[in-house]
């Protein structure tokens, strides 16, 4: 498990981490801060997935892979089908063909639950946060996972769930630290401002302690500024935690500065796949960015 | 001024995370409390007990298990009068056919039928939503209603479905005054809301509160859907089951079908809304305004000289509960609770405006 | 057999009144996506107001024609439903647009809670007699088949020619009309249709103005057979399993739904009902709702709903 810690300077605290891993994980994230990024093997791989409703035809045929702690961006035009994608992932959607294998276990199907189980996070791309709660409520509802006091424990009260309680909240400050929204903590999310409110999704996310953590277009609708924070964030977890990203981004530069790898999606179809230099150069990518020539 | 939070610094997380941070609100909660067990006993006409305060907790409790299950999880329920019917008869044959059962055993075995009921009901809640749901629900009120009509086993054998119960008493203390009595149902709502609130504030509560908010998000995040909108209709039912024996046994003494029927649902799912979904403290306000209101519109003309007869004055509340309700969803959807929390925060600031 | 063949055909003519009063139901579904549980009360208040007028226009008049007077009294007790849809627009409908279906579900409970309580004070709360000329008595059919023929009122022959011009009317409408297109447009989704020009406002006082009328001819079979009575409410909300099974979007589904829903309860409450001591009428309608929706949530006729995130 990735364990959650402080940014870089604060000393670690592993005891109040879940898991004996988490210690050791957390020793080994120093090799990582020096800037070296260890990309590991393969962590989740899609075979052959086809989305349809109805008629329509979102994804056909697409197959790529994703390897541990590497920035894999998805992109391609509006429609292509890449949220699609992530819903497959996700146990949102349910395709009709093709395979998802997670560290090494193979799905037909995708179940929620389980693939949160599993260690697989995510953030929406319309951010669907829960309106009613404040900042950090929908944080805590990250770590939902992990908390196992039953329904009378939580009546009572005092005891196992009040410790359990504090526990967690501890987990989620430390992200609303590293997020920076400490001010907001008690607001309701429907009052924030946009690019606040996508950090509150991710922060969201991160609770899970994921090891793969999908983004949906986190910089949607940011200014220069609120992209360079949240470019910022997502390199900081994949460099700390050790978090491997999948990541969908419109935004080019962005997308050539932090990713390793890049999938392009057009109209359901995969038409590139590798690192970010291959796929500016490939013809196909270009043709359905620009349109081809006559 | 006065209602400043300057100087109370929290250092603990659970401190930050108690039910009432301020320490203001919690001497006002604390004198609230010495009023309602010390004062109100001694000083209170027998007139209020019976025909407003002993209702009002009990119908309070009815609409906090309601508003756990619509408020916090957003699962529309028309048959809260069949659930308080089923805890009020459950508990009446507990009672009856069982010697020397305990009064209270049988008020809390009465809402675990409830539980039961609900769950089987809330069932249907896994694969149809909100407009659906609110005809499901129908179906268990007047399912419930002809059940304790026609099936002689439940009601004992009476023929009309009506029953009563009679010399109640705990561990030999009588519960026959409206003291008494008062007191007895008011030991129950402190209990009920205590627990009621630290659930709401767990992480059960959060999960509700999600499933209510984006269900689909709640699924990504590993939140079982079922689990949350069964584990709702459960202690919701409970809480309604147990508040609907209290009404039977401690404010009726005797009932039938009847006195649980579609008005009590829309009844409560009125106070639930005007009082504010999703908040505790909403349920309290909104059983005290639907209780006070039609004892307002009867006596209020007597008042100021102009007497109207009483059937004119039962249509006027119902155009003024409805006028009401629309009143309120268009204004403050989140009702009362939301009036009065706006009101604390200008107070916090006051006197100055921002 | 005979006696078979005249549950059924009570049940089926009990079906149809419940049609007439989901059809309004439907329409406004159809049309501004609201799950109208004010439906009952606003047959209720049609009929109030039809039988009063009856009452009180040829006394005002000093008219002697019945028929006369029948006809002035539906146009006023029109105009009235005319009024009650466009005060609803204007203070309820407008100022929830794009709400959730749960808080509109509830603004129609509010109505329902005024109409019923202002019908009662503008009209007063006794039961009224509603005669428009429908022939009150029985019929005798099949005669030669079984000893003594099969009983039939030939009222609800009336009403159910009635009701099936209604649909066939509003079926029409729907399909044909620029109206009838704005109207699925609106329904499918209130923004979209407002930035394509649409006048929401005028649409939903159209809507609810012919949900009106469907309710006062509703109104005017119910209270002509039954007297009108505040009970009309009630029996209304039966109108909730029959669009169930029938689809919330299809009228001809309300219509079959009605008569399902009639039927099962008749026979149900005939054959089955003794076995249970009886009365089991004021579930079977719900009950079968719910296992419809467990089974088949769309109903027989309504379109399936994909949700997209």
């Amino acid at each position: 498990m990735t364990a959650i810690v402080t940014p870089a300077s604060a000393p670690v605290r592993p005891e109040l981490v879940e898991g004996p891993a988490a210690a050791a994980q957390a020793a080994s994230t120093s090799s990582a801060r020096t800037g070296l990024r260890r990309v590991g093997e393969v962590i989740l791989e899609v075979r052959g997935i086809s989305l349809r409703f109805g008629g329509v035809k979102a994804l056909t045929d697409i197959s790529f892979d994703v390897r541990e702690h590497e920035v894999r961006a998805i992109i391609g035009p509006n429609g292509a089908g890449k949220s699609s994608m992530l819903n497959c992932i996700n146990g949102v959607y349910t395709p009709q063909d093709g395979s998802i294998t997670f560290r090494g276990k193979t799905f037909k199907h995708m179940n929620s639950r389980q693939v949160a189980e599993m260690g697989v996070a995510r953030t929406f791309q319309n951010l669907a946060l829960f309106k009613g709660m404040s900042v950090l409520d929908n944080i805590m509802t990250g770590r939902n996972l992990r908390m196992k006091s039953n329904l009378f424990q939580q009546a009572i009260r005092w005891g196992a769930a009040e410790r359990e309680e504090t526990r967690h909240r501890e987990a989620v400050e430390r992200i609303i630290d590293f997020l920076e929204i400490q001010a907001y903590r008690k607001t309701p999310v429907g009052r924030l401002p946009y690019g606040l409110q996508k950090r509150v999704d991710l922060g969201r996310a991160l609770a899970m302690e994921p090891q793969v953590l999908l983004l949906d277009e986190p910089m949607a609708g940011m200014n220069v500024e609120e992209k360079q924070d949240m470019s910022r964030f997502i390199l900081d977890v994949n460099d700390e935690y050790g978090t491997t990203i999948v990541l969908i981004e419109h935004d080019m530069s962005v997308v050539m500065d932090i990713s390793d790898r890049v999938v392009v999606l057009d109209y359901g179809k995969k038409i590139g796949d590798g690192t970010p230099d291959e796929v500016r150069r490939n013809p196909d990518v270009i043709s359905a960015y620009l349109g081809t020539s006559h | 001024m006065l209602y400043r939070e300057n100087g109370q610094f929290k250092t603990t997380y659970r401190s930050d995370q108690q039910v009432f941070p301020i320490l203001q609100d919690r001497v006002a909660i604390g004198l609230l409390l010495a009023f309602a067990i010390v004062f109100v006993p001694f000083a209170a006409p027998e007139y209020l007990f019976r025909a407003i305060l002993i209702p009002f907790l009990i119908l309070s409790l009815a609409a906090l298990g309601l508003n756990i299950l619509v408020g916090y999880c957003g699962q529309i329920s028309l048959g809260t009068g069949a659930f308080m019917a089923v805890g009020a008869y459950a508990a009446y044959n507990f009672q009856v056919r069982i010697d020397g059962m305990p009064l209270i055993a049988s008020l809390l075995l009465g809402g675990l039928c409830a539980t039961v009921v609900g769950v089987l009901f809330g069932i249907p809640s896994l694969r149809i939503k909100g407009l659906y749901l609110a005809v499901a629900t129908l179906a268990a009120q007047f399912f419930v209603d002809w059940a304790f009509l026609r099936i002689r086993w439940f009601t004992n054998n009476s023929s009309s479905g009506s029953v009563n119960v009679a010399g109640l008493q705990v561990f030999g203390i009588p519960i026959d005054t409206p003291v008494q009595k008062y007191l007895f149902c008011l030991a129950f709502v402190i209990v009920f809301a205590v627990l009621a609130k630290n659930l709401v504030r767990g992480h059960i509560g959060r999960e509700w509160m999600a499933i209510r908010d984006m269900d689909v998000a709640a699924a990504v995040i590993g939140i079982r859907p079922v689990y949350a909108k069964l584990t709702a209709f459960a202690v919701s039912s409970f809480i309604v089951g147990v508040a609907g024996a209290l009404w039977g046994f401690v404010h009726l003494g005797s009932w039938e079908p009847a006195a649980f029927s579609i008005d009590r649902s829309f009844q409560l799912l009125f106070m639930v809304i005007i009082g504010g979904l999703g908040s505790i403290m909403g349920s309290f306000f909104g059983a005290a305004f639907i209780i006070v209101l039609p004892i307002l519109l009867d006596n209020l003309p007597y008042w100021f000289g102009i007497p109207i007869d009483t059937a004119l004055a039962s249509h006027l509340t119902f155009m003024i509960f409805g006028a009401l309700i629309v009143f309120f969803l268009i204004v403050e959807p989140h009702g009362i609770a939301r009036l009065w929390s706006t009101a604390k925060e200008k107070l916090r600031l006051w006197p100055f405006p921002h | 057999m005979g006696f078979f063949l005249e549950t059924l055909f009570g049940g089926l003519m009990a079906g149809m009144l419940y049609s007439l009063i989901a059809l309004g139901f439907v329409l406004i579904f159809k049309a501004s996506g609201v799950f109208n549980f004010a439906q009952g009360a606003i047959v209720l208040f049609a009929a109030l107001a039809m039988a009063r007028f009856a009452e009180w226009i040829p006394k005002g008049l000093g008219l002697d024609s019945k028929l006369l007077g029948n006809l002035l009294a539906f146009v006023g007790a029109m105009l009235v439903m005319i009024a009650v849809a466009w005060l609803i627009e204007r203070l309820v409908l407008s100022k929830l647009v794009n709400q959730e279906g749960i808080t509109l579900l509830m603004a129609t409970l509010g109505i329902a809670y005024f109409l019923d309580g202002f019908g009662q004070t503008l009209f007063g709360s006794d039961i009224y007699k509603i005669d428009v000329g429908l022939p009150k008595d029985p019929m005798f059919l099949f005669e030669s088949v079984f000893q003594g023929g099969v009983l039939i009122s030939k009222e609800d022959l009336y009403a159910a020619v009635i009701a099936a011009a209604l649909v066939a009317g509003l079926s029409l409408f729907f399909q044909k009309t620029a109206t009838g297109r704005a109207l699925r447009a609106v329904a499918d989704d209130h923004q979209a249709a407002q930035s394509i020009g649409i006048p929401l406002a005028r649409i939903w006082v159209i809507v609810w103005s012919v949900a009106g009328f469907v309710a006062l001819v509703a109104g005017i079979i119910w209270g002509s057979k039954l007297g009108v009575q505040f009970s009309l409410s009630l029996v209304a909300l039966k109108a909730l399993p029959v669009v169930i099974l029938g689809g919330l979007t299809s009228v001809p589904g309300a219509i079959i739904g009605g008569l399902i829903i009639g039927v099962g309860e008749k026979l149900s409450e005939v054959y089955i009902g003794p076995k249970f001591g009886g009365g089991i009428e004021i579930w079977f309608a719900y009950v079968l709702a719910l296992i419809f929706l467990l089974v088949r949530p769309q109903g027989l006729f309504g379109e399936k709903i994909i949700d997209r995130v």
